[in-house]
Parts: structure tokens; C-alpha cells; sequence
């Protein structure tokens, strides 16, 4: 990471905290006869620091209820942060206005998972990609909606002259193109995509990630890509952030991480891809189960199942690191050189 | 005489718009305690395949012909009563997504009870007792306070582990797992999976092993079938099928997945998507996305050539064969 180059899109130590016990009334409690209020909380994202570079796919990973999607929805502004912010070529949007926010808005879309969900099914496709083009420049002339709404159609192989048909007429792998063609309609900078092609078959996943590759190439977009799927990751990022309990375990270039991973977690979550080839090691079993984010575990969230924790993990947070070789890794036994 | 053996299986769905083939000409066999992957994309009939061995196809859904014989009994001329005291008892089943197969309402002690008992004559105490015991080896931790909890107290890998216990209930022959740890992260998935393999291997349990991911089908089964639009196009060893893929729908899969490109290159994908079943093209379903189509792939069905170990539904493939032995056969004669 050059310090000359201003990231586009820049997340410092980002908290997001939701309250699970309803409202005022639902949080009274009886304890030993008198009256106390009880709230419990989500620990989402635990300080989360992380910058995307101008032009680079940066996927992140974890399982779920790592705080993966919210990272997404928060960057996005559909989630506002406890606290931390977010800023977008060097300004903070994470306080602006719904008023100040809408230029942002138009730099940044966002792809989601489900395109059988994510498609209003009572518009036309036209309709869903005339929307936002509309919407961004509402001076535009129709002919100039109509040519942009064709236009991306085309980018992403879905035939123009379907735009009268709705969502339900086409199959998964398109909805998710026309999702990608959505996004794409405002000529956006920065997209995020939330696990865009997990409910898709290998052989349209395919088709799906050549699109989005194609559109970075030919519109320089910049990704925030968030999947489960670490094969994806492998061939798709730039670099590669690992969440666990909604905090940062490490952060590397893709060919680094798959090369050496540092973290013993994602050391378990390599392993544990199920590969084509046979022979080789076994993958390595991790401890017990992942514990829940609304009790967070002192220390390292990760000590409970770590091969390697020592007393130290269960008192002491760890800080992200730099390794040498241009990643980051948060552990103490990385750090004391005891893996 | 193989443990389960299925005849020209054919599975139709009346539906209104027409009767609908979901699935046609099936012919495998298991062996006792043999592991056999069954491959495909959504649509392409692999969970039907699975529901047709239980006969637990619902309305509209039927068995138009051919046999599945178990054990020499064919369960697709079976009464509902007979079938009963084979399912569940001799061949279980497991489903994608535990919540959903796990009665909410029932504490997990109950629902194993309850299944033991349906199928055995034993007491209440007895079936407790054998129900504990199967929880412990599925390595639940402390199983006697887990047995009278409800699904929604534990977590999705847990609850698995309780499915997979209540699937060897019974010491089944067989155990039919359809997309078993789909629902689950990989670091669950990899430990789910190396639970149900050692315990079919101790128990000596034949699995069919149904799913979309071609990595768990390398690691796990040691044969495996892989379909397209409701019929098997390639089946065989699965160390053969995944080095040395013969039928182009098995290649272009293989090829799609990312480890198999160079990272930051296009992914070789298959072009256009499954054909839904009312609308299967004629000749080979296969043809419309295939790129080494001939002529006769758009007027005949292929029929299945032998290539190695392997059986392949494919024009190209038999061609390919018929062309081999005219050369060697050529160069004998010299």
C-alpha cells in the first residue's frame, strides 16, 4: 500500500451494535423484586478498519455472523455505525444528510445476494433500470434514459428488446445480471456486492463473475466483494480482508493469503475447501462453536476454538500487525512468533 | 446381487400445462457400504432422484416405470405399509436444511423416541437410552441436558449432527443425504462431513451423496453420477470422472469452477442455462450449450458408451470410441 494514493472508500474502527431486546417497556425486568431495565446487544462489528484502493477488488470473507454484510450495509449507508466512520474519496459520508448523501449515492451501488428478491416483481426490467437513471438525473431527456437503460442491457447480454418482460420471466442468472445491469446504469465508481453469486449454479456463477470482471475492466470500478466462498476470492480479489465475530483477523494480497496464511483461523478456513484434487493434508478441526456476538468473548474472539491460545488471547485484544509482506494479521502467537 | 439397484427409472410430474419427465432412463447400482456422489445444477432432478428411492414423491409427482430393487424388493410396486417399515428403518434420509426437517415443537429426545419406537418394540426407557447414545456419537456435547432441548436451541451445526443421528437411528443399510451441508460454513461442513463419513464406514452404511459442490464429491464418494435435465449423462469412478471428464457437460462444469482458471482471468463458462423439463430439446438436452455439437446430436439421444470405468451419454464421446478402435483395429490388419 502506497501512502501516496488516497483510498477511495476508507472505514475507521467501525462499531455496529444492535439492540435485540425490543423496546422500553419489552426491556423491564423483575430481578429479585425490583424493577431493573435489561438491554442486550449485537456486538455486529467490533473496530473494523479497513481501506478499499481506487480500482481494486477487495473481497471479504468470513462465515456467518462474522459481520460480513453488515461491513456492506454500513459502508452503503443503509446502516448508520455506532461508531467509527466511513468516508468516501477522503470525505465522511457516514453523517450526511439523506439530502447530502444522494451524490454519493450515484458512485456507489450496490449488488445483493438474492435477484429472485432484490427485483421489484411488479416492474418491467425497463422500468427497474429506467428508475435510477431517471432518479440521479431527473433533467435527463427519455430518449437518453432509454439509450443508457440499453445500453447497459447489452453490457451485461441481456437482450434489449426483453425490457417489457418482468423479473419472474427470466432465469436466476439473469436477474442477477439485470441486478449488475441496475447498479451499473448510474456509471457508479465503487460497487459493493453482497455475496452476488451464492445462489447460483457453478456453471452460471461463472458467467456471472466474467461480467463483473468485464465491467471492472471496461468502467475501471472499484469492488467491496463480500462472499463465504473463499474459491471465488482466490481468483476474483485484490486482496483479501478475514472477519470472525466481527473483527478483523487478517488482511492480505490474495496470492499472500492463499500462499501463506498467517491467522489460525484462516488457516481452518483454507483447509476446510473442499478441492478437487485428493491427497492432501487433512483439514484442520477446529474446537468447539462459534460464539455468539451478543456475548463476546474477552481477549481474542477466536481464543475459544484456537489451536494455539494461550492465556494471553483470553485477556488481550489483538492489534492488527503489519507481516512483511504487505499484509496485516491480528494474534498474539503470530506476534510472539509462536506460529 | 447388489444392495440397491434401480432399473430404467422414470419419473413423471403431471402438471396442468402437460406431463412433465423429470426423470428418465436411471440405472445405477450400490454396493454394501459404497459411497456414490450423485452430481447436477438445480433442476437437473438430483433431489427427485433421491425422493423417487423412498417413493416420498408428493402429488403431482409418480413413478411411470422401471424398479428400484433393494435388496431384491422393488420399492416402486411397494404398499405404502411395507414401504413404511423400510424407510426411515433401512434407508434414512438426510435434507439440506435441518430447521425444516426438525419438528419445532418437539424436544430432539421426543422426536428420536418417537422414531425408535415406530419401528421397534421396545420400551420408552430403552429408546431414551439408545436415542443418548447415538447423540454421543454424533459428539454432542452433553447430551443429556441436549436430548430434552427444541431445534431452535442449537446451532445450525448442531442441529445437523442431531439429523444425522436420527439417520442412523435405526442402523440403516443405506443413507440417501440430500445437499447434507449445503446450509452450512465450510470450517462446519468440513466437520459434519468427516463425522457422517467415519460412521458410515464403522457402521459399514452405504451413502448416496447428493449435491452441487464437485470438491466434496472428489473428497467423499468413490463413485458418482452426474446429471443433466433429469437424466444421467456420465457416471463412473470418481477419480476418473473428475482427472479425465468425457462428456462436454461434465468438462464445462469442471472448467467453470474458479480454482480450475488462472486467478484474475475469465472463467471458462458454459454458455446459456439448464432447459426447464417442459421445454427438454430434442436429441441431446445438452446440444443447445454444447460446443462440439453434431448433427445427430439435434435429431437422436445419445445412448451410453463405455470409456474406461466410465459410462458417457454422448454423441461425441461414441464417435471418438468408434473412431479409436477403427485405428487400432486399422493397425492390426497392417
Amino acid at each position: 500500500m502506497s501512502a501516496q494514493t488516497e483510498p477511495l472508500v476508507q472505514i475507521k474502527d467501525l462499531h455496529k451494535r444492535f439492540s435485540i431486546s425490543g423496546d422500553f417497556l419489552d426491556q423491564l425486568k423483575f430481578r429479585g423484586g425490583k424493577l431493573v431495565r435489561e438491554r442486550e446487544v449485537v456486538h455486529a462489528i467490533n473496530g473494523v478498519s479497513l481501506d478499499v484502493q481506487r480500482g481494486e477488488a477487495l473481497c471479504v470473507v468470513g462465515e456467518s455472523g462474522c459481520g460480513k454484510s453488515t461491513v456492506a450495509r454500513t459502508v452503503m449507508g443503509l446502516l448508520s455505525p455506532s461508531a467509527g466512520t466511513i468516508s468516501y474519496g477522503g470525505e465522511r459520508i457516514d453523517n450526511l444528510s439523506d439530502r447530502q448523501i444522494l451524490p454519493y449515492r450515484r458512485k456507489m451501488q450496490m449488488i445483493f445476494q438474492n435477484p429472485y428478491a432484490s427485483l421489484n416483481p411488479r416492474m418491467t426490467i425497463a422500468q427497474t433500470l429506467e428508475e435510477p437513471v431517471r432518479f440521479h438525473n431527473p433533467k435527463a431527456p427519455a430518449s437518453e434514459v432509454r439509450d443508457k437503460v440499453h445500453e447497459v442491457m447489452q453490457s451485461v447480454g441481456i437482450d434489449p428488446t426483453w425490457g417489457k418482460r418482468f423479473s419472474h420471466e427470466f432465469s436466476g442468472g439473469q436477474r442477477q445480471r439485470i441486478s449488475i445491469a441496475r447498479a451499473l446504469a448510474v456509471d457508479p465508481e465503487f460497487i459493493v456486492a453482497d455475496e452476488p453469486i451464492s445462489a447460483l449454479d457453478v456453471s452460471i456463477q461463472a458467467q456471472v463473475l466474467n461480467l463483473m470482471m468485464d465491467a471492472q475492466a471496461s468502467r475501471n470500478l472499484t469492488y467491496l466483494f463480500i462472499t463465504h466462498d473463499l474459491s471465488v476470492v482466490e481468483h476474483f480479489g485484490t486482496r483479501v480482508a478475514v472477519m470472525y465475530l466481527g473483527t478483523l483477523c487478517e488482511l492480505a494480497p490474495t496470492k499472500t493469503l492463499f500462499a501463506t496464511p498467517r491467522h489460525p483461523y484462516t488457516q481452518a478456513l483454507l483447509s476446510a475447501i473442499p478441492r478437487l484434487e485428493t491427497g492432501r493434508p487433512a483439514h484442520i478441526r477446529l474446537q468447539g462453536e462459534v460464539s455468539t456476538p451478543v456475548n463476546l468473548p474477552t481477549g481474542c474472539v477466536f481464543h475459544g476454538r484456537c489451536p494455539h491460545a494461550n492465556e494471553r488471547c483470553s485477556r488481550d485484544i489483538p492489534r492488527l500487525i503489519a507481516t512483511g509482506d504487505g499484509g496485516q494479521v491480528a494474534c498474539h502467537a503470530v506476534e510472539e512468533g509462536r506460529i | 446381487m447388489a444392495l440397491l439397484e434401480v432399473r430404467n427409472l422414470d419419473v413423471r410430474f403431471g402438471l396442468r400445462s402437460g406431463e412433465v419427465q423429470a426423470l428418465r432412463d436411471i440405472n445405477f447400482s450400490l454396493e454394501r457400504g459404497e459411497r456414490l456422489g450423485v452430481v447436477g445444477e438445480s433442476g437437473a432432478g438430483k433431489s427427485v432422484l433421491g425422493f423417487s428411492i423412498l417413493n416420498l414423491l408428493s402429488q403431482p409427482g409418480y413413478i411411470a416405470g422401471g424398479e428400484i430393487l433393494f435388496e431384491g424388493q422393488n420399492l416402486a410396486a411397494m404398499s405404502p405399509k411395507q414401504l413404511r417399515s423400510i424407510r426411515g428403518n433401512r434407508i434414512s434420509m438426510i435434507f439440506q436444511d435441518p430447521m425444516m426437517t426438525l419438528n419445532p415443537v418437539l424436544t430432539i429426545g421426543q422426536q428420536m423416541v418417537e422414531c425408535l419406537l415406530a419401528h421397534r418394540k421396545i420400551s420408552r426407557k430403552d429408546a431414551r437410552r439408545i436415542a443418548l447414545q447415538k447423540l454421543k456419537q454424533v459428539q454432542i456435547p452433553s447430551p443429556e441436558t441436549r436430548i430434552d432441548q427444541y431445534p431452535h436451541e442449537l446451532s445450525g451445526g448442531m442441529r445437523q449432527r442431531i439429523v444425522i443421528a436420527i439417520g442412523l437411528l435405526m442402523d440403516p443399510d443405506i443413507i440417501i443425504a440430500d445437499e447434507p451441508t449445503t446450509a452450512l460454513d465450510v470450517t462446519i461442513q468440513a466437520e459434519i462431513m468427516d463425522l457422517m463419513l467415519e460412521l458410515c464406514e464403522r457402521n459399514s452404511v452405504a451413502l448416496i451423496l447428493i449435491t452441487h459442490d464437485l470438491g466434496i464429491v472428489s473428497q467423499v464418494t468413490r463413485r458418482a453420477m452426474v446429471m443433466y435435465a433429469g437424466r444421467i449423462i456420465e457416471q463412473g469412478p470418481t477419480r476418473e470422472i473428475i482427472n479425465d471428464a468425457q462428456h462436454p457437460y461434465t468438462q464445462g462444469l469442471m472448467n467453470a469452477l474458479p480454482q480450475m482458471a488462472i486467478p484474475g482471468q475469465r472463467l471458462n463458462q458454459i454458455r446459456g442455462s439448464m432447459p426447464p423439463l417442459q421445454n427438454i430439446p430434442t436429441g441431446c438436452a445438452f446440444n443447445p450449450r454444447c460446443d462440439y455439437v453434431l448433427d445427430v446430436c439435434h435429431r437422436e439421444l445419445p445412448g451410453f458408451t463405455r470409456s474406461g470405468g466410465c459410462k458417457v451419454a454422448c454423441h461425441m464421446v461414441a464417435q471418438m470410441k468408434l473412431e479409436e478402435e477403427a485405428a487400432v483395429h486399422a493397425l492390426e490388419v497392417k
